[in-house]
């Protein structure tokens, strides 16, 4: 069925007719709502690329997608269904933020930060183990274990925060603001070419972390013999036993990577702009991460595009709702759902007639030449 | 703990296991028949969030009912074609549609009634609300049965009923009739199905739309029958306790009774647990209660306590053979 459109048309067209279908049932909601669709549309823009302040916010949702969207194509090319980024970056953010408050105090944030990395993938990779190893050992399903270890890492973190790691005398459950060893800079030059106050955006230097793991994932993917196994092992199971591939032992690390991945993005919330640990770092970026692989088609580039879009939805969202009396910030909720749904679960839906159409004009280019030829 | 304690921890478990199982059944119908559903949630949610619009705007519960179950099958339907006829990823479909609900209840409560998302309070005649029959304080009387029986069986709402009794009905249509029969063969073996001149696609339709009419009921329950309104994001992850559930108990309707009871009680002790001293154990924390249902769902799928097989073309589109 794919090889019946050009790559243009599966990796551009195709995702573009879907995010459209996506956008005018979002206008149609709006409608609902008594609101103009495209002053909205326009507002969203607007916040979101309009100004220094609002590409700072719109990169700075964009970090999180990219850790998450990396996290979850890692685990596609194995054939694994990881939806537990969610969960994944929760428990990294317990890593990053013990890193930070132990190292905080003593040493600079260049140093704190191999260490912060270190510990939220490790402490995040530690999460996407066990459901890696029950897949791969005891066969059970990796969608659903995850989903479970999602609640399983909340109530963890709850009991944490409540009981352990909040100060005496704080009502939240939240940790102490970690000392400024445990802040990542700022990116103020990026800021100050973009004429914006640094101030006024949480853009960090996460943002070139995760960069940097784009690189190293395509590394790992295309240019390495683990990911060549990764890969035949999401192609075929039984061709990579054949050819000598463990599948345990590959599915076990493709998860603790997709795992470690998802622990970094803890890095953006909690080391560069809160800095300090809180319940609601993730926010739903460990699903959103979901929508991120599958519109990147898998590949960094492509997921750091897709990641780009779903900065624009969050921070251009937010300035929407905040212009539009009548609309809540839960529009962004509502717009990322039916982006997930019409790229994604969707994206299927117009295929066969595009398919269709790429066949008749191909029919038509070559049947002049036919007859020339006879 | 004395005697009416413990009937009022299970009073209170059946009141919290009666979405559980409406939505963990749902999730039955659909699954057997091959199409997975974490959207079990976010239906609850959409139809929650009718069913208190629907009885404060008609004042009338029945209408709420009826409205809360169009939302969801219209939810489910949504999630049957992407998943049957556009031959999409199911689980995306379902995270999508989470989304979109968790999304669109509060940005249509706060357009339409301008209470912060929620839906006007409503009076107990829009309502599903118990009422005790005239013996019930007769009965009270009788030592212990009596007052078992006032408290747990009689004077809950019309709702509780009906998902029991969905119970073996349930088993029943699965079963014994012949829809069941061919319902659970989509879900283990649909090219059998399709060869013996049955159509997949309608069967897998068939239920979805069950499966959103029950989380439809669900999700009713839990906004005019438990509380008096709907509220923001008010199934907080019951959906997903629910599915826990149907895989705790691998697929049946009797065992997903049990389940749900089972989770029901954890809910319902762990409010009353809340700080207390336990015997041997100590203090336990909450959160620990919390998370012991997706807890014991890990240890049963890794195999250590029986074995969870799912259905076994769930998930996977059908294609016919050209």
């Amino acid at each position: 069925m794919n090889n019946t459109l050009p790559p243009w048309a599966n990796y551009v067209l195709l995702p573009a007719i879907n995010l459209l279908v996506a956008f005018i049932v979002s206008g149609l909601v709006v409608v609902a709502v008594g609101e103009n669709p495209f002053k909205a549309a326009w507002l969203m823009i607007d916040g979101a690329f309009g100004s220094g302040r609002g590409i700072g916010f719109t990169l700075f949702y964009a970090t999180n997608f990219i850790f998450t969207g990396l996290s979850v194509a890692v685990a596609i090319h194995c054939g694994l269904f990881n939806i537990g980024s969610e969960g994944q970056a929760l428990v990294g953010g317990l890593g990053v933020a013990l890193a930070c408050l132990w190292l905080g105090a003593y040493i600079p944030w260049w140093m704190v930060l191999p260490v912060a990395i270190v510990m939220g993938a490790s402490f995040g990779a530690a999460w996407g183990f066990l459901p890696g190893y029950l897949q791969a050992v005891r066969g059970s399903h990796v969608v659903i274990t995850t989903i479970m270890f999602n609640f399983i890492a909340a109530a963890l973190m709850n009991w944490l925060l409540v009981d352990w790691l909040r100060p005496v005398g704080q009502m939240g459950p939240e940790t102490a603001v970690f000392a400024e060893g445990g802040w990542l800079p700022k990116l103020t030059g990026l800021m100050n070419f973009l004429g914006a106050d640094v101030r006024s955006t949480p853009l960090n230097l996460s943002f070139f972390v995760a960069l940097i793991c784009c690189f190293l994932v395509w590394v790992l993917i295309w240019r390495t013999r683990f990911g060549y196994g990764i890969r035949t092992m999401g192609l075929s199971p039984s061709a990579a036993k054949y050819a000598g591939i463990r599948p345990a032992r590959t599915v076990i690390i493709a998860m603790m990577i997709s795992g470690g991945l998802a622990g970094l993005m803890a890095l953006n919330p909690v080391m560069g702009d809160l800095h300090r640990l809180t319940l609601d770092i993730v926010q739903g970026a460990g699903f959103v991460g979901i929508a991120v692989a599958l519109m990147g088609r898998n590949h960094p580039v492509g997921i750091v595009l897709a990641a780009l879009l779903f900065g624009m939805l969050y921070q251009g969202g937010a300035e929407m709702a905040f212009d539009m009396p009548t609309i809540t910030r839960d529009m962004i909720v509502v717009i990322q759902g039916l982006v997930i749904l019409f790229a994604g679960a969707l994206e299927n839906m117009f295929r066969p007639q595009l398919s269709r159409f790429f066949l008749a004009m191909h029919r038509r280019g070559v049947a002049p030449e036919a007859e020339g030829a006879a | 703990m004395d005697f009416n304690a413990t009937l009022l921890i299970l009073d209170s478990t059946l009141r919290l296991s009666t979405p559980l199982l409406l939505a963990a059944l749902a999730g039955l119908y659909s699954e057997r028949a091959g199409i997975f559903d974490i959207g079990l949630e976010g239906k609850m949610l959409a139809a929650a969030f009718a069913a208190g619009a629907g009885a404060s705007v008609t004042g009338s519960a029945y209408a709420g009912l009826l409205l809360g179950v169009l939302v969801s099958v219209i939810f489910g339907l949504v999630h049957g074609f992407a998943s049957i006829t556009a031959r999409g990823n199911q689980i995306v479909s379902g995270v999508a549609l989470n989304f979109v609900a968790a999304g669109a209840t509060v940005l249509l409560g706060q357009a339409w009634f301008r209470q912060g998302g929620r839906t006007p309070q409503l009076s107990t005649d829009q309502r599903f609300l118990g009422s005790e029959p005239n013996f019930a304080a007769e009965l009270r009387d009788i030592p212990i049965v009596g007052s078992i029986v006032s408290e747990l069986v009689l004077g809950h709402s019309l709702l509780v009923y009906i998902a029991f009794i969905m119970v073996p009905l349930t088993w029943w249509v699965l079963f014994r009739t012949r829809f069941g029969l061919r319902l659970r063969a989509v879900g283990e073996n649909p090219a059998a199905v399709d060869t013996a001149g049955i159509s997949v696609t309608v069967l897998r339709y068939k239920a979805v739309i069950i499966c959103g009419a029950l989380c439809g009921v669900a999700g009713t329950y839990l906004a005019i029958s438990q509380s008096g309104g709907f509220n923001n994001n008010m199934t907080a992850g019951k959906g997903y306790i629910a599915l826990a559930a149907l895989i705790f108990a691998k697929w049946k309707p009797v065992p997903v009774m049990f389940a749900c009871l089972l989770f029901g009680f954890l809910d319902a002790a762990a409010i009353r647990l809340q700080g207390a001293e336990l015997p041997v154990i100590g203090r336990v924390p909450v959160q620990f209660i919390q998370a012991l249902p997706y807890v014991l769902t890990v240890v049963l799928l890794a195999g250590f306590i029986g074995r969870a097989e799912p259905p076994r073309a769930g998930g996977v589109p059908y294609v016919k053979e050209r």
